[in-house]
């Protein structure tokens, strides 16, 4: 039903449990939001009106075409995606499925964390600065008009210092803490438990019952 | 000597006594809450009691009365639960919850009530004369988990958090099923014939009574936010409006004949948001601290109450009726919750194991509320047989299931609650994933739990929040609510060390406490600070923080040179990077 098979990145895609029923849905949404071309540009996402609300819009529309995310090798921004690159970024979100060994659990933990980090490293350099991490606490608190700017930079002051505490323990006086990297990202997030929470239910209950 | 001028408040005030020297008695000997749990030893007390009460009247003791156990002993702990639940995983298990709530239920109920026909059939028990409806209403009353009980038990054993939601949003929300049930069942009683209209009447009954209950909280918690928004000049009576509000959800909610529990679980929901922003930090206090004595003090006389009554001529003991009570109370609650978890685990990701699976059945405890609600029976001649049944399943689940589980739950190695302090960073990061799943759902066209969550949060910030809330307040995010705690916190513990300062600048609390706060505080005490901390100032805490608050929020945190750019040398470094630095001794 139009949907592009054959190409090997999507078939490889297709066992990776996004059942076909997800990947028509899915298609039919990226029609929507192409207006019937092959590709979306940025400018596409702006048709979406729920989006508009979202603080961290620009972030989330940025990760689409983040080449990190697209498991392109080269980095940097990309213009236009195609179906095969939005199935790529959509499969960040599927849910874990029962019979995934340790292994794959944490691999899949991982890939989602890596996401996450892309988002939080604007910079593209492996590593969430201050400024970097300021920018994300004045991002999520922007829906408060009347908060002032230099509390959100203090929180975010204080959230790096808890994670300077968490990944290099107590420090010594002169010490310098570059930024988070991917391997203290990880730490961060040892609490929460990502691969239930980090997951979006489509459609139907054949999430779990999946047929590849 | 005018005893009878008194009466009434000074044997009340005697009762409430007791139950308080009880508690004392049982915390002074450290061993022993750990090991049987307080509503045992408060059941065992009231035993007591009742015993020489007996011994010195020969006759019953004063059985608890249900209007004053429904009235007045019940409403402040379901109130105390409902406002501090944690609404995140509440909602998040809403599903789950509401499925064991009500279907749960109406499954035990029923199979109870069946199974127990059964047995009444058996002629050697001598038991023909119970009929099928009375059974099918002993079930429903017996059924059901009760709130009290769960929570008694389930607070000193620290369960995971989604275990814990799981069984107490169930005992709960299982009253309005029970409610209807026993009404409905009692009704039947005492009509001639019953016609299948007056079944499906029955279902219909029972989503008004549900979803008039969550109305009729809900308003009164609207109203009650509205009206704490304009007592900025009272403070002294803000406390009140809280408990005000929600007994009169609950009494409104009880007089229509809807479900009083759930009224004011709404009621304490709904408006808590609201309220909290609206009082002052410590009305606050006040709340949290009332509370907690109120719904404490109801507990541990509802145990007392619940031991003197069982002791007495009230019963009738039919042995073999009242075993197979137990047992099938046992039996229907672990199918029940087997049946119903295997369909939850079909359309959730974070399944339910085996382990939680046999907590959640072994945790139904029985208590209380059955035990009033079988007083309220019409007097028929079997009712000293279901009031035997009662007290011996009662005491049943809460001696034996409550001492034991806690040895279950270490044997089985549940999973148990995460102890560890709040962090900001924490906070900052749940906050960016709701967003992101918001936004992924928003793309996928796909309404689901974070769409409509983000939905209702837009409503809310749009709407309520400007009618609810005071003009000059702002609506604060739970990153900066908690970053405002930890802040308070550590200046707190600066300014009971001595260490606060009225000097012009000095690092943030935060960059300071968490340097300090394993290491040795000598270096902090060495920073330029004037040891001057004057008794009138420390009896001004607050005024301190807020002076000290604002400073923060308008020096920033003073990192060495490599300071942000705009408040020292902006060319200095394009990079920031964070650096802590002591001054050396």
């Amino acid at each position: 039903v139009g949907v592009p098979r054959g190409s090997a990145p999507v078939t490889a895609l297709l066992s990776l449990a996004v059942t076909s029923e997800q990947i028509e849905h899915l298609h039919r949404r990226f029609k929507q939001l192409s207006q019937d071309q092959l590709t979306i540009r940025k400018e596409n996402f702006d048709s979406i009106p729920d989006l508009e609300f979202n603080p961290i819009r620009g972030k989330i529309v940025h990760a689409f075409f983040d080449k990190r995310n697209l498991r392109q090798e080269s980095d940097g921004l990309a213009d236009e995606i195609n179906f095969e690159d939005f199935l790529t970024i959509m499969s960040y979100f599927r849910p874990i499925e029962m019979n995934m060994d340790e292994e794959q659990l944490d691999r899949f933990r991982k890939e989602k964390l890596k996401f996450l980090f892309h988002m939080y490293d604007s910079d593209h350099d492996g590593k969430i600065t201050l400024q970097e991490y300021r920018n994300v606490v004045e991002e999520l608190l922007s829906g408060n008009p009347h908060l002032e700017k230099e509390s959100a930079r203090s929180i975010a002051d204080g959230a790096m210092m808890e994670a300077a505490s968490i990944c290099v323990g107590q420090m010594g006086p002169d010490q310098v803490y570059e930024g988070i990297t991917f391997e203290d990202f990880l730490k961060m997030w040892q609490g929460i438990d990502i691969e239930t929470k980090m997951h979006v239910r489509f459609l139907n209950v054949d999430t779990i019952a999946h047929c590849y | 000597l005018d005893y009878q001028h008194v009466q009434v408040p000074f044997e009340i005030t005697l009762w409430i006594m007791l139950a308080s020297l009880a508690k004392i008695g049982f915390h002074l000997y450290n061993k022993l809450p750990s090991v049987v749990p307080e509503s045992c030893l408060l059941i065992f007390v009231g035993l007591i009691m009742g015993g020489i009460i007996y011994g010195l009247n020969d006759r019953s003791p004063p059985v608890m009365d249900s209007d004053i156990f429904f009235l007045y002993l019940l409403p402040p702990i379901v109130l105390d639960a409902g406002y501090f639940m944690p609404s995140r995983p509440f909602f998040e298990n809403i599903g789950t919850i509401l499925l064991y709530a009500v279907v749960g239920t109406i499954w035990n109920v029923f199979g109870i009530g069946f199974s127990l026909y059964g047995i009444c059939q058996v002629k050697a028990f001598r038991l023909q004369d119970v009929s099928l409806l009375h059974n099918l209403l002993f079930g429903s009353l017996i059924a059901a988990v009760d709130p009290v009980a769960v929570l008694a038990v389930f607070e000193e054993i620290h369960v995971n958090e989604k275990l814990h939601i799981l069984v107490f949003g169930e005992s709960l929300l299982n009253d309005a099923v029970t409610v209807v049930l026993y009404k409905l069942f009692r009704s039947f009683c005492e009509m001639p014939t019953i016609k299948s209209m007056d079944v499906f009447a029955g279902v219909g009954k029972f989503f008004v009574v549900g979803l008039g209950g969550v109305l009729v909280g809900l308003s009164f918690g609207f109203t009650a936010a509205f009206t704490t928004r304009f007592t900025k000049d009272i403070r002294v009576i803000e406390p009140l409006f809280v408990f005000l509000y929600s007994y009169l959800s609950y009494l409104t909610a009880e007089m229509f004949h809807l479900s009083g529990i759930v009224a004011i679980i709404s009621c304490a929901m709904g408006m808590k948001r609201y309220v909290e922003a609206n009082i002052s930090l410590k009305s606050h206090t006040t709340v949290k601290y009332f509370m907690k004595m109120w719904s404490s003090v109801s507990d541990t006389l509802i145990f007392i109450f619940l031991g003197v009554s069982t002791i007495g001529e009230n019963h009738e003991w039919n042995w073999p009726y009242i075993c197979f009570t137990v047992i099938f109370c046992l039996i229907w609650r672990a199918l029940g919750v087997l049946v119903l978890t295997f369909f939850v685990n079909r359309f959730h990701v974070n399944t339910i194991t085996s382990k939680d699976q046999f907590i959640i059945a072994y945790g139904g405890l029985r208590g209380a509320i059955c035990f009033s609600l079988v007083f309220l029976l019409p007097d028929f001649h079997r009712k000293k047989l279901f009031i035997a049944a009662t007290t011996v399943v009662i005491l049943f689940t809460v001696f034996i299931q409550g001492m034991t589980i806690r040895p279950l739950v270490d044997l089985l190695a549940v999973k148990r609650k995460r102890e560890t302090a709040p962090t900001v960073g924490e906070q900052i990061h749940i906050r960016f994933l709701d967003h992101l799943l918001a936004g992924i759902e928003d793309i996928s066209g796909h309404w689901g739990q974070y769409y409509w969550k983000d939905k209702l949060e837009y409503f809310n910030s749009k709407y309520l929040q400007k009618i609810l809330l005071r003009e000059y307040d702002q609506p604060k995010s739970s990153i900066v609510l908690l970053y405002e705690k930890l802040e308070r916190k550590h200046a707190i513990e600066l300014a009971q060390a001595g260490q606060l300062s009225h000097g012009p600048a000095h690092p943030s609390f935060l960059c300071s406490a968490f340097l300090c706060s394993s290491s040795d505080r000598t270096v902090i005490r060495d920073q330029k600070l004037e040891d001057t901390l004057n008794p009138d100032v420390l009896d001004n805490i607050q005024e301190i923080l807020a002076r000290n608050l604002y400073r923060i929020r308008r020096t920033g945190p003073a990192y060495n040179r490599h300071t942000l750019p705009g408040d020292s040398e902006p060319t200095e470094h394009a990079k920031e990077i964070l650096i802590l630095r002591h001054k050396s001794l």
